[in-house]
């Protein structure tokens, strides 16, 4: 059931939402727009298309901890200090994000699960937004995703002067049910805006210039032509080998878990790693890869090639293109994809 | 700035065929006009990829450090700004200088796509520079900015068009010219504000730090072979931060440790994802070095001795600080 709201009531809803569970949200931080925890004082920017940083923070931290030790004598005892117990509410949440967790769910919830990551992502509830107006840098419709209408708990859409509510599943209903004062039915005629709006949108997304990316020939079969290529040198060459790239992608999933001496005993935590770092998966023999082009070529194949076929076919990236308007060198997936690809268009 | 492509294409081409050079580091040709990256070109063929505009920012002196071990001799187009920094790399022998043929560009001054999004551009389709304007064409119309008001922070300082190392200069005669700004005003604003304010600018700041590395990996005086913080066995990890502050002190270590070599390039703010004006602490220690022993510009030349690896009697003390009131 579609339901709505005056835009001018926003703030009523936020302070509703917030007032059972923590809300996190687009905020500015003097220019820079990320999703944080709402305040009363919080300049909102819901229509920043793309937070520097994605969603995934609220569901895989970039940095946690996981359990202390403290030794006396010859005892050592453990203490248990995670924190992943909070209920909370993403909201504004895109497609590309939204469907980011899918990707994340196979990695974390198969097989040993990942309690902590299960955990937040049994309090969390996400409340996603469609996109009217895509950057040229967004190519999601390449993944299957439809970002007039991306999947979530809820799914709002801002039109005009009213926000429309569309909870979808058990949870966001549920979640709609806590603000229901606030809301109403959508008529008739909303409908038809709605409709009118997400065909705007599709057509603007058909237009997007790396809409026509293609991933013929990144399968499993070609796995050992992929990695031999010699466009990985020349791709490569350019790369200053930082983290920029990992650290804003909805989907670079992995971590790394060390133990920090507190002077007073251990904290164990866990925190984003990154395959273009000299130190990533070091072992004691050294590093299995040497060189940036290794590094570098982990990362896409990773994405393109390991995960889908590890995953039913479904590909490691979600077309959000941060990391194609944030490397500092301008390389990124969708230069690797035209590269290595097959081309289609003749 | 596309006579100046034309003029590096062809005289890249040439510097091929004749055997002068064997690679080429310059900007390659990407999805978008803004989005060109440094690139090594190794055959005549592959120079039509070879781009120069307004969105060429990328430094491309650091490149030489790996560059310029390897056999053969490369060609290296460096923007004025560029070319500080490779001398500074001359200076502490990173590179070989005969390895290098180094073609001065002339530059228009460098632009931020970041600074045309926060103007409301975008669903870029295609860009045109023309003199003082820039006209993006996008799915959402036409827009034109002023070039004065997308200029990379970086730019709005310039150093002046003089390249202070070059082989051969590719330059037009009538250059796009504008105002600069005091390199030094908001240090200036920062040491006016009381300690608690300053530290208020910092921690809101930095504490947008995702500790990527970027601003490290792009600088081209940050050029140890092994970073302390990539050594897995200093007790600290360079991704991630173990409290609140511990990225603040990644960022003041960095500054200091750079103190005295930076040359002012702005390539750590410019790089910055979360946009921190990381420039500002390098300029502080700039600025102060200028004023105790007298104006220093890292990169200027390649011989000499340099403030801070030369002691004289007269050096100040620490306790300056103290006189300055802490600023």
């Amino acid at each position: 059931m579609m339901l709505k709201l005056s835009k001018d009531k926003i703030g009523e809803l936020f302070q509703k939402l917030a007032s059972s569970r923590t809300l996190y949200l687009p905020i500015d931080n003097n220019g820079q727009v990320n999703f944080g925890q709402w305040t009363p004082d919080a300049v909102v920017r819901l229509d920043q298309l793309k937070t520097v940083k994605s969603a995934k923070d609220f569901f895989f931290p970039q940095t946690e901890n996981i359990v202390a030790f403290k030794r006396q004598g010859k005892d050592i005892s453990i203490i248990e200090n995670r924190d992943q117990n909070e209920p909370f509410v993403v909201f504004g949440v895109r497609g590309c994000d939204a469907r980011s967790l899918d990707i994340l769910d196979k990695v974390f919830l198969c097989d040993p699960v990942d309690s902590f990551y299960k955990a937040r992502r049994e309090n969390g509830v996400i409340v996603s937004m469609a996109c009217a107006e895509p950057e040229e840098t967004c190519f999601c419709g390449v993944f299957g995703i439809d970002a007039a209408e991306p999947q979530g708990d809820v799914t709002i859409r801002i039109i005009g002067d009213n926000l429309y509510w569309d909870g979808k599943t058990e949870k966001g209903k549920a979640l709609g049910e806590s603000v229901k004062d606030l809301l109403v039915q959508a008529t008739g005629q909303d409908l038809e805006i709605i409709k009118k709006q997400d065909e705007r949108s599709r057509e603007i997304l058909s237009m997007l210039p790396l809409g026509d990316l293609s991933l013929d020939g990144f399968e499993e079969s070609a796995l050992l032509e992929k990695f031999n290529s010699p466009l990985w040198k020349e791709l490569s060459q350019a790369c200053v080998g930082c983290g920029t790239c990992t650290y804003v992608c909805p989907t670079c999933q992995c971590y790394d878990i060390q133990d920090f001496d507190t002077g007073h005993g251990i904290q164990r935590f866990r925190c984003w790693d990154s395959c273009m770092y000299s130190d990533f998966t070091l072992m004691a023999h050294g590093n299995s890869r040497k060189s940036q082009m290794e590094r570098f070529r982990q990362r896409f194949m990773h994405k393109l090639i390991y995960y889908p076929a590890n995953n039913d076919g479904v590909y490691s990236c979600v077309g959000c293109g941060r990391c194609v308007a944030k490397c500092p060198i301008s390389m990124n997936i969708a230069k690797v994809i035209r590269a290595l690809g097959v081309s289609v268009s003749v | 700035m596309r006579r100046i492509r034309d003029m590096m294409r062809s005289r890249a081409g040439e510097l091929l065929r004749e055997g002068t050079v064997n690679r080429v580091l310059g900007w390659k040709n990407g999805e978008f006009y803004y989005d060109p990256n440094p690139a090594v070109f190794e055959t005549e063929e592959s120079l039509d990829g070879l781009v120069y505009n307004g969105f060429s920012a990328a430094m491309l002196s650091k490149y030489l450090i790996d560059a310029t071990k390897k056999e053969g001799r490369i060609l290296v187009f460096l923007k004025p700004c560029d070319t500080y920094s490779f001398n500074h790399l001359l200076r502490e022998h990173k590179v070989n200088r005969e390895n290098t043929y180094v073609i001065g560009v002339g530059c228009d001054g460098m632009l931020d796509i970041e600074k045309l999004r926060t103007l409301g551009v975008k669903g870029i389709k295609s860009l045109d520079e023309n003199g003082d304007d820039l006209v993006a064409h996008t799915l959402y119309g036409d827009k034109t900015l002023a070039r004065r008001d997308i200029l990379l922070e970086k730019c709005l300082s310039c150093k002046g068009s003089e390249h202070k190392v070059y082989d051969e200069l590719a330059v037009v005669d009538d250059p796009w010219q504008w105002d600069t700004l005091d390199r030094f005003a908001k240090v200036g604003e920062l040491e006016g504000m009381t300690p608690d304010e300053r530290f208020a600018f910092w921690r809101g700041e930095l504490s947008r730090c995702i500790r990527c590395n970027a601003c490290r990996n792009a600088c081209p005086v940050c050029s140890c072979l092994k970073c302390v913080f990539d050594n897995p066995r200093s007790g600290v990890q360079a991704k991630s931060n173990a409290d609140s502050f511990e990225e603040n002190m990644f960022h003041i270590i960095r500054a200091f440790h750079v103190a005295g070599r930076c040359t002012d390039c702005g390539e750590c703010s410019r790089v910055c994802p979360q946009n921190i004006p990381l420039h500002l602490l390098n300029r502080k220690f700039i600025k102060d070095i200028n004023a105790f022993y007298g104006e220093y510009q890292a990169g200027a030349d390649v011989e000499g001795k340099s403030p801070l690896t030369e002691y004289k009697t007269g050096d100040v003390e620490p306790s300056v600080v103290y006189e300055r009131g802490g600023a």
